[in-house]
């Protein structure tokens, strides 16, 4: 259930599959600056994002007549392009889960496991079995930086499936299968 | 499917929504054969959700990934100077009714205009010919496979081991971030600019077409086999399924260079072409540049 307490967190087992319900915000790299930035220059920031799990995702919404967004379209981008904002996040606003594909750097798992984080690999591209987890968007920030880069809110019921790949012990399981990859010819 | 005649704009807002809603069949194809020889259980349960999902993208009609990605079009045959205009219009019809994300922005301020058009766009190749038809092919390029594009100018004293292995470590290098399974798409040969544009129309190949260069075709095998046997696997979670298919593409270069560029595709390598006759317009998901 998110969201996570940090003891929750730190019982998920490397390689472990899970499902994820509670809200859920998504931000990826406009997202993770404007947070940075307003936060620096000690302006408030959306409380939310405080302990939140952080969905790496740009989702295709659509607006309905009445206001309300719907999610179209919604899987996971590659996270290693926050791999330079993601450290800062983690231990300035207590970030507790991370979804995305692909993995992190060693920065990132160092604050992972310094603050108590996870990351949870969704299968890339999956973005309609996904968008079915993501059961209502209850809110939005920042739509000035057009539709991917905003940051969504979502209500999530059993969303998933999402693979344990980076625990908070600092272990990851992209390192050990990047370590034992074979290289021929 | 044969249609009665319709307009350029309304046939590009067709190939875009069959690009993005349906996996061709030959990617379908391969995504299931790996399904049946992946012995990792992660790696089944990636290729699981992205077969789950390719169903339920079709039957619902909607985006099978939310990156829409960059349409990249290749119109061949009989055309007029009006044929760009009439896909930008198809292009910001097809992002506001499909809907398709608003991708494009300026590469500075970071910009976006919400219609995927833009300075420049959209992107389209011109293939003149006399046919009696114009065959306009999508390929919707998202940025997470093109942005682990790779080009090297190699020596030629690094020959085709050099080739193979800068290959070879372009897919591996690029970890899980492009969504594997990939498809690789590969030129070798042109100048810098040439290399480029054969690498990303490679991808086009469907992946049952044998390459008629029985040299290219043993590297495709080759290369097939060694990416399989890396143990990156799908989303880079391990597994044996790293690779759906490799598609080389080769042209003359000058006798002191050696360009070789890898696009990488991912699992989603979506594309469509139709052709436009007076009579009507024949869409399909796989066709031969």
């Amino acid at each position: 259930m998110s969201p996570f307490s940090e003891d929750a967190v730190r019982s998920l087992k490397l390689g472990e599959t899970v499902f994820v319900s509670g809200p859920v915000i998504t931000g990826r790299d406009e997202m993770h600056i404007r947070a940075l930035e307003l936060s620096d220059r000690g302006e408030s920031v959306p409380d939310d994002i405080r302990g939140s799990t952080l969905f790496h995702c740009g989702p295709i919404m659509r607006e309905n007549p009445d206001g309300t967004w719907s999610v179209v379209a919604a899987g996971p981008t590659t996270s290693a392009r926050m791999n330079k904002l993601e450290p800062e996040m983690i231990r300035r606003f207590g970030i507790r889960a991370i979804i995305g594909k692909g993995g992190m750097s060693k920065d990132v798992a160092e604050a992972m496991k310094e603050v108590g984080c996870v990351y949870l690999a969704a299968t890339g591209g999956a973005a309609i079995t996904l968008a079915e987890g993501l059961s209502r968007c209850t809110g939005h920030e920042w739509l000035d930086l057009g539709m991917a880069e905003a940051m969504w809110r979502f209500d999530t019921d059993k969303f998933g499936p999402l693979i344990v790949a980076m625990d908070s012990e600092g272990n990851s399981l992209y390192d050990k299968v990047s370590e034992s990859l074979v290289r021929v010819p | 499917m044969i249609k009665l005649p319709e307009p350029v704009e309304d046939v590009v807002v067709n190939l875009l929504r069959l690009a993005n809603t349906k996996l061709p069949m030959d990617v379908g194809w391969a995504l299931e054969a790996a399904a049946g020889w992946e012995t990792n259980e992660i790696a089944y349960t990636q290729l699981g959700a992205i077969m789950d999902n390719v169903k339920k993208a079709e039957h619902v009609g909607r985006p099978m990934c939310q990156d829409t990605g960059i349409p990249v079009f290749y119109v061949r045959g009989r055309f007029d100077s009006t044929i760009a205009g009439r896909i930008a219009e198809g292009v910001k019809r097809a992002t506001a009714n499909i809907p398709l994300r608003p991708n494009t922005v300026d590469p500075l301020t970071r910009e976006n205009c919400g219609s995927n058009l833009g300075e420049g766009m959209p992107i389209i190749h011109y293939i003149p010919t006399d046919d009696d038809f114009t065959e306009i092919t999508v390929l919707p390029k998202g940025a997470g496979s093109e942005n682990m594009t790779r080009l090297a100018m190699l020596n030629p004293a690094d020959g085709v081991d050099g080739v193979m292995r800068f290959i070879r470590d372009s897919v591996l290098d690029a970890g899980g971030r492009p969504c594997p399974p990939s498809i690789v798409g590969v030129g070798i040969g042109g100048t810098s600019d040439v290399c480029v544009s054969m690498a990303k129309e490679a991808l086009l190949t469907p992946l049952d077409d044998e390459n008629p260069d029985p040299v290219l075709r043993k590297m495709e095998e080759d290369l097939f086999v060694a990416l399989n046997g890396s143990g990156l696997g799908p989303m880079g979670l391990g597994g044996s399924t790293t690779v759906l298919g490799v598609r080389i593409k080769k042209a003359a270069c000058h006798t002191a260079s050696l360009p070789v560029c890898v696009n990488i595709g991912c699992w989603a390598t979506r594309r469509a072409s139709a052709r436009i006759r007076d009579d009507g317009v024949e869409y399909s998901q796989g066709v031969r540049l």
